[in-house]
């Protein structure tokens, strides 16, 4: 469009030549005439553009290019403000679609609104023994429901196993979903393939009958059509595969997946004190989850008097019968990570919200000093023609265009580092299966601020230019002409705003590093590296209860007897593995709950703890000789009144399986960490592992080796067991990587609260360098007076500083007042340090200081430099 | 009563030209302006352009590229049906406007 007014110009030149030429003038003479008459081609090139532009789309490319010109002529402001959008906009949606995929967001199966959960009201206070997340029903329990269900239309239970896949030489681990026969009726989840299972699989508590889920099905049967002959090798048995589920659906435990589901089955005499299942019903029409509420509560009575477990003491029991049933929502279904990153990933969500805040500060900054200085050219662009609404345009689409650019990076950027932050949260042992859907809304709201914020602030300096008198503003020059001071003060606000939100990152960033340094240094009062765990489980050596201790012995002294290996130990707890084991002690007349571990004599040798008074355990420790007892610190203040404890005895209460004792104080041992890092030691009391009783004994057996090279101490020992227990099940796991695994979420917090604490400073950084340059281009015309009449330069230097002090002390104080207030928000999360640290608080200011002092450094040096001479001149 | 635009008598003179030429380009209708008027109306090629191009995007001529008879390429502007109709509108108007303007010299 452009080329074609001036080619059109330029022929009309050319007539006007050839005409004066033929009447007789020289061609000098012609062109110079010609050119007289017509005037400045570059003016008249805009006013005729300018009457095109109104609406030619292809004048809008014709802007698009210029403005893209524009930014490579200042890559440096147009990296900045396309990084800071991208990662401003890029971190937010990342972490809220995370925190969508494990909380906010609904199971994929029909209308999941109108499920319902049923549990105890309050939970069931650690009673009996219980599976983790979904143990919320016993056997029993779900029996009673079954039939008594009138606010659900369908009723069904579950819950979560591992399997063992393959020939058992060569086993591996599956996720196993035991499912009522109706779940998938229920939930509404149709076949892919072949049929579900069904009521009438129930029958039989045989495994015969399986469903895999689709991932599997795709992955390990190679996406085979489902027929009779379609099979597998679950268990060591030889099972049918029915059909395959549908690739959304997971399962109902979200960041979890399931491999096989299985019908469960009502065993003639089944637990009474295992709470494995969760029970869900679909709500009929007409009933919410408050009616529910009542109709089961008012089950409760009859359902607990019926179902109460025996072998309990009678205190016990009359707790068991006083549980009320109550209906919780399941829309959304259950989940490990909900419990236990919620908080994490909401406070993260507040940080990428102040993350971006600072960005939008800063590019308000940017774009005002950018538009500020773009005055002067605008001025000479309309003394030349061009229309108001021309430049406006122009400086509206290069804001534009620079924000769209960032918004686009973001949006790209937003799924990467989404999937990023799962794997993060991956571990060794613990996979996370979510899928992050891109979420429209917070992609568009971020998008939308950022954007708006660069569209506002690069245009409303131009607006002001524009209703200007070009004159004034040329004559001015960079001196700015209108609403001088207000605008520095917009821009001061905006610096401080920086400073103080940067503060409250900063704070955030240095506690959790802090937090998860404690964390990683806190001394467990055991030996941690070196040390391995197995797991061994021998179903098919049938051996008799009664025989079992004598087995796990030799298995142990087996072990211990292998070159390379320092020591080795039963146990029926890992410590700091999240498995924890109570009874309920009586000791006189003080009583309460403590640990119970039962272990080899060598347990405290292998993991150097020292007997602090009396003996350890020894192989002559049998049920046939006087229980003994070895108990912590805790256990000593929390019971213990006598001077000394050593033949104190201590009473416990009879559970299922678990006879009334009455057990013996041989030593005492310092305080451990139990089950976790962060919890205060309990009460904890060791029992030798030959003591434990007859009637809990099981086929399996964890062990913890000390060896000096941990691989080769797990092959030496795997390969004796292959020799010698041929078909013993066996799994090994590093203890010290156990234990960092169990930190990945204190990890995650460190990670990514340092991440945008640096990135809070480095915005700062770029924002003050912005503002300070700015100011200084803005009074170069006045330091260049100032200098001329005298002023030293030092002064000059002196006055720009203390200009960024001033601003850096406001945000300081205003920012530690802000980091005082969030702090309370996350101080459940910190460990070994409370969120008003006095060290971290100063440490965060000392560095935004230095920061702020550095960054205003080059500007004020700068303005030392003036020459008055050129800059009056430019006046 | 006459809208009064001295500036329309710009585009009414532009407008007429093309009407009574047929089809012309920018240079052609300056000259043609100078001759008929005796060198008396001199328009300026700052203001003819413009003029043209506004005229062009309301849709009362249309532009294409052909070549003169001197053998120079140039944008030729011809009257729309629009263009016709602005034409006549114009031409009342300002038949109007110099009534008025003679009224107001005559008057003592």
């Amino acid at each position: 469009m452009d080329r074609e007014i001036q080619a059109e110009l330029l022929e009309h030149m050319q007539m006007g030549i050839d005409d004066n030429m033929a009447r007789g003038m020289s061609r000098e003479q012609a062109e110079r005439e010609a050119r007289l008459r017509f005037g400045s081609p570059s003016a008249m090139r805009e006013r005729v553009g300018a009457e095109d532009a109104a609406l030619g789309l292809e004048s809008l490319g014709r802007d698009v290019r210029t403005a893209l010109r524009g930014f490579v002529k200042s890559p440096g402001f147009s990296l900045v403000v396309v990084g800071t959008l991208a990662l401003g906009i890029g971190a937010n949606t990342a972490i809220f679609e995370l925190l969508d995929a494990v909380r906010l967001r609904s199971l994929p199966v029909l209308k999941p609104g109108e499920l319902a959960e049923v549990r105890i009201a309050g939970g069931n206070g650690g009673f009996g023994i219980n599976n983790g997340l979904v143990g919320n029903f016993t056997v029993p329990m779900w029996q009673e429901v079954k039939d008594h269900h009138d606010p659900f239309s369908g009723i069904f239970a579950w819950r979560t196993d591992e399997m063992l896949l393959g020939k058992p030489s060569d086993a591996h681990r599956a996720y196993g979903l035991e499912v009522s026969g109706n779940l998938f009726n229920v939930l509404g989840v149709p076949p892919w393939q072949g049929r579900l299972i069904e009521p009438q699989d129930e029958a039989g508590c045989d495994l015969t009958k399986v469903v895999a889920s689709y991932a599997f099905w795709k992955s390990e049967m190679a996406g085979a059509p489902i027929t009779a002959n379609s099979t597998l090798m679950v268990e060591g048995k030889t099972v049918q595969v029915l059909g395959v589920t549908p690739p959304s659906f997971f399962g109902l435990v979200v960041g979890d997946r399931f491999d096989l589901a299985y019908p469960t089955c009502t065993p003639p005499n089944p637990r009474r004190e295992v709470f494995a299942l969760s029970v869900m019903g679909r709500l009929k029409p007409g009933w919410n989850l408050q009616h529910a509420t009542e109709y089961f509560n008012a089950l409760s009575p009859g359902l607990f008097e019926r179902t109460a477990p025996e072998g309990y003491s009678p205190e016990t029991i009359k707790a068991f019968k006083a549980f009320r049933l109550a209906a919780y929502p399941a829309g959304a279904g259950v989940s490990y990570l909900r419990n236990e990153y919620n908080s994490s990933l909401e406070l993260l969500l507040a940080i990428t919200g102040l993350v971006l805040l600072i960005a939008c500060a800063n590019l308000a900054n940017l774009m005002l000093a950018r538009a500020s200085g773009k005055q002067r050219e605008v001025a000479i662009r309309m003394a030349l023609g061009a229309s108001r609404g021309r430049v406006l345009r122009q400086i509206l689409l290069e804001s534009a265009l620079l924000a769209m650019i960032g918004a686009a990076l973001g949006i790209a950027l937003a799924q990467p580092l989404s999937r990023a932050l799962v794997n993060a949260l991956n571990t060794s042992q613990n996979s996370i299966h979510l899928t992050i859907l891109p979420d429209w809304r917070v992609l568009v709201f971020a998008a939308v601020v950022s954007v708006a914020t660069c569209v506002v602030f690069g245009t409303l300096p131009a607006v002001r230019n524009a209703n200007a008198n070009p004159i004034t503003a040329m004559r001015s020059g960079e001196r700015g002409v209108a609403g001088n001071r207000e605008r520095f003060a917009v821009q001061r606000a905006m610096v401080i705003t920086q400073v103080a939100v940067s503060m409250v990152l900063l704070v955030a960033a240095l506690l959790f590093v802090r937090s998860y340094r404690n964390l990683m240094t806190v001394d467990p009062g055991f030996r941690e590296s070196g040390i391995s765990v197995g797991y061994f489980n021998f179903p098919m050596m049938k051996i008799k209860p009664e025989n079992l201790a004598a087995y796990k012995r030799q298995l142990v002294e087996d072990v211990r007897a292998l070159p390379g290996i320092e020591n080795a130990a039963g146990t029926t707890n890992v410590p700091l593995s999240g498995g924890s084991w109570s009874h309920h002690v009586q000791v006189d007349a003080l009583d309460g709950s403590s640990k119970f571990t039962y272990v080899s004599p060598s347990y405290f040798a292998t993991l150097g703890i020292p007997l602090l008074t009396g003996r350890n355990f020894t192989d002559r420790d049998t049920n046939d000789s006087p229980l003994v007892l070895v108990v912590n610190q805790t256990f000593i203040r929390k019971y213990i009144r006598t001077p000394s404890p050593i033949g104190q005895h201590v009473h416990v209460r009879p559970e299922p399986q678990y006879p009334e004792r009455t057990y013996e104080i041989v030593g005492t041992i310092p305080d451990t960490k139990y089950g976790d890092l962060r919890d205060e030691t309990p009460p904890m009391a060791f029992v030798p592992i030959d003591q434990f009783p007859v009637t809990a004994q099981g086929p399996f057996l964890a062990m913890m080796f000390a060896g000096r090279d941990r691989s080769s101490a797990v092959e030496t020992v795997r390969r004796m067991f292959e020799q010698k227990h041929p078909g013993t099940i066996m799994q090994f796991y590093d203890f010290e990587q156990g234990i960092r695994d169990n930190l990945v979420g204190d990890r995650m917090m460190a990670l990514l609260s340092g991440f945008f604490g640096i990135l809070a400073a480095l915005l700062v950084v770029v924002g003050l360098y912005g503002v300070l340059t700015y100011f200084l281009a803005q009074r170069r015309g006045e330091i260049g007076i100032r200098i001329a009449l005298g002023a030293s330069r030092r002064r000059v230097v002196g006055g720009l500083l203390v200009e960024a002090v001033v601003m850096l002390l406001v945000g300081l104080a205003a920012g530690t007042g802000l980091a005082l207030l969030a702090g309370r928000e996350a101080s459940s999360m910190l460990f070994g340090l409370k969120p008003w640290d006095p060290m971290v608080l100063a440490a965060s200011a000392l560095l935004l200081a230095i920061v702020t002092l550095l960054s205003s450094l080059v500007p004020a040096l700068k303005a030392a430099n003036v020459d008055p001479i050129s800059s009056l001149r430019s006046e | 009563m006459a809208k009064n635009d001295l500036q329309g008598a710009l585009d009414l003179l532009i407008l007429k030209t093309l009407s009574q030429l047929g089809s012309m380009h920018g240079y052609g209708i300056v000259m043609h302006l100078r001759r008929v008027s005796d060198e008396l109306i001199i328009v300026e090629e700052g203001s003819l352009y413009p003029a043209l191009h506004r005229m062009e995007q309301n849709g009362w001529v249309r532009a294409n590229w052909a070549v003169t008879d001197y053998g120079r390429k140039a944008r030729w502007y011809a009257l729309t049906k629009a263009g016709r109709e602005q034409l006549a509108s114009r031409e009342k108007n300002w038949e109007q406007v110099v009534k008025g303007v003679n009224a107001i010299l005559r008057f003592a």
